[in-house]
């Protein structure tokens, strides 16, 4: 609290001086959370695997994409961790190198479908009325089809590719964050000094930009959080159909898709992509439950 | 006394251009009930009917209990809520139905001072941002020049220009309160609104702040509408005071002439509650019976009937008409217990009667019916004549 003051008072500009208060806040939080701080740790590690893996491919032991058949289904080994896959190729390096799709398919996924929701989430909620029921139903048809279906929809109209999956996936997870906004608008938008920015003689838009969104921004946090997770989790899934990177590019869900075929002769060929996405998906829920609660004050200690 | 009739006399309503405000049957119903179909089924009846003016440079205080529409009638000239039906002049110019362009132009001279200093300051901004965003929004002055302004504005309010770069959760309610009223001088207004601007405050910070309101408004020569639900709070700061009760107003009057003489007996009701500190004044404490009526789809006739200890007959049939007593206007009443009565002093007697509960004597218009008499009825023999 003392620290967050201190801060509060030597910020000179209002971006930093807002963001630190609402960092700090979240690093408190962190600091007493084991699971999240584990999994906070663990996405440190694959940002860095990721960034190493496409800056310096050298580090592999082996190449990933080469195809060697004479080495098809290698076992775990000394040699190959994972084992190897169907072309030979060593499935470790190949998940380490998988984590540079992922995450960049997450964060474009995040930010693309966090802009798009958050801007319509906020004009429904903030004008209202027809154009607020014309947003919100439309956002309603979209999630009342599953949003795997939609998207396999969405590949089969635009074709497959891995921009196209970026595509589809940030289209499905829009109504997700702007049924979030919206609510948090709704009940932001009758306080007090909303009325005092209109007395002000603010303009809508400098009442949205300025008052609105900051006050709105712990929830879409904690929801960007929770929501590169389940970006993972579509990737892999339109990899594992086929629709999303094309071979022979590394990718999880892709390894787990043309593994499945061998799922009881050569299981590690599947086990290893599997487990990497579960635990890459676990730690951003746990970071994300944790970053929630950072901004719960109900549910804070203490 | 007498002093007190010429100031009546010298701030009777003259020129025209002297009004900055004035608002003319101003009515908001709210709709309470709506069907399945989203038609009304029945209406909340917020603000009826309401005229005043507030001249340059005055105090006007608009007090009543809570639920009674003097917040509603304050927000509709801030420009938050629109009217029903009446018209807002400002300036000489019919603000009532402004496209949101104009409104927002017009928030330069009309400026809130909101009732909460908790709610109305956004947690998220610092001070200077805060007191700057008027400014700022209507382009005033040039960006190198807010940082002095907002010093400049802060030590007006009695806070250091230090403070700017704080947050609304570091200062005590008084402290945001003051920030709050730093916001609305920002701009310079003509007419700032004070919407219960102290009643969130305790005793003592209330008197700071209501001496720092007045002292502001000496230096700086603008008008007020002080909205309170206390009369002691308004006495302190008013020139003239409206009472309200259920939507309708009441009584207008001098600040001073409705602490001596008020007419309606709602007004003396309330003003029998606030005790007393000079041991020689010895006003008889008036308890009202029952609760306020509901404000939903409201009976017609006077507001306050159902509790009034001074009714007659008409008071249940038709509103009386806000009219003014004696011939420089100054007070204005309405009640049927003044129909018909154009002396002051006569008036004034009557009001001391009512209170002392001896007015039993039917002076007001209907008072000897046992039933209703038609609104179109004349009145009765006016004793005053």
């Amino acid at each position: 609290m003392v620290m967050a003051q201190a801060l509060g008072i030597g910020a000179r500009h209002r971006a930093p001086g807002r963001l630190g208060m609402m960092g700090r806040q979240i690093w408190d939080a962190l600091r007493d959370d084991k699971p999240a701080l584990v999994g906070l740790a663990f996405i440190i590690l694959l940002v860095a695997i990721a960034v190493v893996t496409a800056i310096w491919p050298g580090v592999l032991p082996y190449d990933p994409y080469e195809q060697d058949l004479a080495q098809s289904f290698q076992p775990p080994s000394p040699a190959h961790w994972f084992g190897t896959d169907q072309q030979g190729r060593d499935i470790l390096c190949r998940i380490l190198v998988g984590t540079q799709i992922s995450l960049s398919v997450a964060a474009v996924v995040v930010v693309v479908s966090l802009a798009a929701g958050v801007l319509l989430g906020a004009i429904a909620g903030f004008k209202g009325g027809a154009v607020d029921t014309v947003i919100m139903r439309v956002m309603d048809m979209m999630l009342a089809i599953p949003s795997m279906l939609l998207a396999i929809a969405l590949m089969a109209a635009l074709g497959t590719g891995i921009d196209k999956a970026v595509i589809a996936i940030s289209i499905v997870a829009i109504p997700q964050y702007a049924r979030i906004v919206r609510g948090q608008v709704l009940s932001v938008k009758e306080r007090e000094y909303i009325s005092a920015a209109r007395v002000a003689g603010d303009t809508d838009a400098t009442i949205i930009f300025k008052h609105v969104l900051p006050n709105v921004m712990p929830s879409i946090i904690v929801r960007a959080t929770l929501g590169v997770s389940s970006a993972i989790l579509d990737t892999a899934s339109l990899g594992f159909l086929g629709l999303g990177v094309q071979p022979p590019a590394a990718e999880w869900g892709d390894m787990l898709g043309s593994g499945r075929n061998f799922i009881f002769t050569a299981p590690y060929s599947l086990v290893f992509p599997g487990l990497a996405i579960t635990v890459t998906v676990l730690a951003f829920n746990l970071l994300g439950d944790a970053i929630r609660d950072a901004f719960d004050p109900k549910s804070r200690k203490r | 006394m007498v002093d007190i009739q010429d100031r009546a006399a010298s701030a009777a309503p003259a020129a025209g251009d002297d009004v900055l405000l004035r608002v003319e049957h101003l009515t908001k119903s709210f709709v309470a009930k709506s069907s399945v179909f989203g038609k009304p089924l029945s209406y909340v009846s917020a603000v009826d009917d309401v005229s005043f003016t507030i001249r340059r440079g005055e105090v006007f205080g608009l007090v009543g209990e809570s639920g009674c529409g003097k917040t509603t009638v304050g927000r509709m000239i801030a420009g938050l809520i629109a009217p029903t039906s009446g018209t807002i002049t400002f300036d000489g110019r019919d603000i009532t139905a402004l496209s949101p362009r104009e409104r927002r132009a017009l928030s330069r001279d009309i400026q809130l001072v909101f009732q909460d200093p908790y709610a109305s300051l956004d947690p998220r901004m610092t001070v200077s941002e805060i007191i700057s965003e008027p400014i700022v929004a209507h382009g005033l002055l040039p960006a190198d020049q807010i940082p002095g302004r907002v010093a400049e504005l802060l030590e007006l309010v009695g806070l250091s220009p230090s403070m700017a770069t704080r947050y609304p959760h570091e200062f005590s309610g008084g402290q945001r309160q003051r920030i709050g009223i730093a916001r609305a001088l920002a701009p310079k207004p003509k007419l700032i609104i004070c919407d219960e601007a102290v009643s969130a405050l305790d005793v003592s910070v209330q008197a700071q702040v209501l001496n720092l309101l007045q002292d502001l408004k000496e230096r700086l020569g603008f008008a007020y509408l002080f909205i309170a639900h206390g009369l002691n709070v308004v006495k302190h700061v008013s020139d003239r005071v409206g009472v309200m009760y259920l939507g309708k107003l009441m009584e207008i009057s001098e600040g001073n002439d409705l602490y001596r003489y008020p007419l309606c007996p709602y007004t003396q009701a309330l003003l029998s509650a606030i005790p007393s500190v000079d041991p020689t004044v010895r006003r008889k404490r008036i308890i009202l019976e029952g609760d306020v009526p509901s404000p939903i789809d409201p009976a017609p006739g006077c507001r306050f009937a159902s509790r009034c200890y001074a009714k007659v007959g008409a008071c249940e049939v038709v509103f009386p008409e806000l009219r003014p007593i004696g011939a420089d206007g100054g007070h204005e009443v309405a009640c049927h217990r003044y129909d018909g009565l154009d002396s002051v002093e006569r008036a004034r007697e009557l009001a001391e009667e009512l209170q002392t509960g001896m007015a039993r004597a039917p002076y007001g218009r209907g008072a000897g019916e046992t039933n209703a008499i038609p609104a179109t009825a004349a009145p009765q023999e006016d004793p005053a004549a």
